[in-house]
């Protein structure tokens, strides 16, 4: 049945913009997301007035809490000067900008409206680490809280049923870390640039400096493995399988099939969209796998008329290094349990046969999370126009690229097939 | 016969008492805790409460470093990590318990597969006094 739904009509992205990701403690949600917006104005090839935008959805999970500031549509309707015009905020977690995105694609396959802008927005950093992890963890399943989960304890336990299963390790866990820090120095938008390289000369400079010993690592997981390095968070899930705690928006603009060649000659289309929904660890069918994510695929692949095979790159939730891991199974990249193999060879570094997370993911970008899912179709929109500059996938002619954005602890799995033509 | 409505407030009730609840489907004998309104098998709402085992098998775990807020208040912290887990259950279902009787500051002594039996632990002072659901090692 789900594999039957259509688009009514053609959805194609014109523009997208994304402030940089970070820490901002002068910066709030309206200069961030005025950040992303004047980016993505400029980045309509030919040219775009804002006042022809005729609705926009914004995704913001919870800066109620954060800020303690919310209904956040009619604030930035107002900061880019659309009001009265409808602005509605969607909330699904981290997926919440996702959930703009397919509102925005449903009002447009609808005949509604023609010209959307969808977004979203987390300001986070003005919380100490302990109201985040509160905040955060918001939105675990209600029996997960009374059990003591944290949002990385139930990525913790996922990690430990993977290992368990398939004979994986935390050393596994590591290539995905160490991967997603090679694409960070090549993303000025991104929160960290630095590899896990860089930061361990930084940690041995600042112990000689302080005149303490210096560690001697021989790798990079040598160092993950020590635990003055890499400390236990979510056992077995440590600070280098983390995303960080981030500030930042981002926007896409979309309009009618018909209409998109009016704003540029390279549109990108939204040719597949599929969205599940998950149960808390007691209940959900698997261990090793997101039921949300299944129904997601099935339905974007079935839209679509595509393969996982037909999927160039994508850019998938990595907020913790394990959930990247199930993510590139769950899609169908890779067979179950075979995902770890694939990393380890290489296969989904910038240069291998599935480039994912060129933009340095969750982990390195930042994850502001309702900003998170259209900051994941910016990447795909700069890597299929051949925008990436320094981190654009080398020597393949790109055409389709995919996003699959992950809210609360799988209670929602989203995922986005885009095409140039 | 117990009458309480099915319900989270009902379940946490029991637990309060000692007792882990679950619910039957009276139409097709699908066992569930903690307890559903509707049964995901047949779809009835005939359900009836149901003492569960409290026997299972540790299925996954955590060794919790960085607590959230109210678990910091009973104590626990980078020093004092706490474990929680998932625990697959006789009755065909699995639910999320603390685990206690392990070293959670050793995670890598945490075993899947151990088998683990139910315990009930009261934590907190007065009125945040509660009754957690926990599992340990059976021997
Ligand atoms: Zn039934």
């Amino acid at each position: 049945m789900s594999n039957k739904r259509k688009i009514g009509r053609g959805v194609a992205i014109v523009g997208a913009g994304m402030s940089k990701f970070g820490m901002f403690p002068d910066k709030d949600s309206k200069d961030l997301f005025a950040e992303a917006f004047s980016e993505m104005i400029a980045s309509v090839d030919k040219g775009f007035d804002p006042a022809d935008i005729q609705a926009a959805w914004i995704g913001n999970f919870s800066n109620d809490f954060f800020v303690h500031q919310a209904h956040w549509g009619p604030i930035i309707a107002d900061l880019v000067g659309i009001t009265p015009k409808a602005v509605t905020r969607t909330e699904g977690a981290c997926a919440s900008s996702t959930l703009a995105m397919r509102d925005g694609l449903m009002a447009i396959a609808s005949g509604m409206y023609d010209i959307v802008l969808a977004g979203g927005v987390e300001e986070m950093s003005k919380c100490t680490t302990e109201e985040v992890t509160e905040g955060l963890a918001l939105a675990t399943s209600p029996y997960e809280g009374d059990a003591g989960y944290t949002f990385p304890g139930v990525f913790g336990a996922l990690a430990t049923a993977y290992f368990h299963k398939y004979g994986a390790g935390r050393e596994h866990l590591m290539n995905i870390t160490i991967k997603s820090h090679e694409n960070a120095p090549l993303n000025p938008k991104g929160q960290f640039q630095q590899t896990i390289r860089d930061l361990m000369e930084a940690r041995k400079a600042k112990a000689a400096k302080k005149g303490e010993p210096v560690p001697e690592w021989a790798d990079e997981k040598e160092a993950l493995f020590d635990p003055r390095f890499n400390p236990p968070v979510a056992w077995p899930m440590h600070l280098y399988d983390c995303c960080p705690i981030s500030d930042g928006a981002s926007c896409i603009l979309m309009v009618a099939e018909e209409i998109a060649k009016n704003f540029t000659d390279k549109p990108i289309y939204i040719v597949g969209f599929g969205q599940g929904s998950g149960r808390g660890l007691h209940a959900c069918p698997s261990l090793t796998s997101f039921e949300a994510n299944k129904q997601a695929a099935a339905e974007a692949y079935g839209m679509s008329g595509l393969t996982p095979k037909d999927i160039q790159f994508a850019e998938v939730h990595d907020c913790f290094s394990i959930a990247e891991l199930i993510h590139i199974e769950d899609l169908g990249f890779f067979g179950e349990g075979e995902g770890y193999k694939a990393i380890a060879e290489g296969e989904t570094r910038r240069e291998g046969r599935m480039p994912i997370n060129t933009s340095g993911g969750l982990k390195c970008k930042g994850h502001p999370v309702g900003a998170t899912g259209t900051a994941q179709m910016y990447e795909v929109w700069k890597q299929l126009r051949g925008e990436a500059g320094e981190r654009q996938i080398p020597g393949r002619d790109l055409y389709i690229g995919a996003t699959q954005n992950l809210g609360g602890t799988g209670g929602t799995c989203t995922f986005t097939i885009f095409e140039r033509r | 016969m117990e009458e309480r409505p099915i319900s989270d407030i009902s379940y946490r009730q029991f637990l309060e008492e000692g007792k882990f609840m679950g619910s039957k489907c009276d139409k097709c004998g699908k066992v569930y805790v903690p307890p559903r309104h509707f049964c995901m098998e047949c779809g009835s709402s005939d359900m009836r409460w149901h003492e569960m085992k409290g026997e299972g098998e540790l299925a996954a775990f955590t060794c919790v470093f960085v607590a959230p807020p109210y678990m910091v208040e009973l104590g626990y912290n980078r020093k004092n990590p706490y474990c929680t887990g998932v625990i697959n259950l006789p009755e065909g279902t699995r639910m999320v318990a603390r685990i206690e009787g392990v070293d959670a500051s050793k995670p890598e002594s945490i075993k899947i597969g151990t088998p683990m039996k139910v315990d009930f632990i009261k934590q907190g002072e007065g009125e945040k006094a509660r009754t957690f659901l926990a599992f340990r090692p059976a021997s």
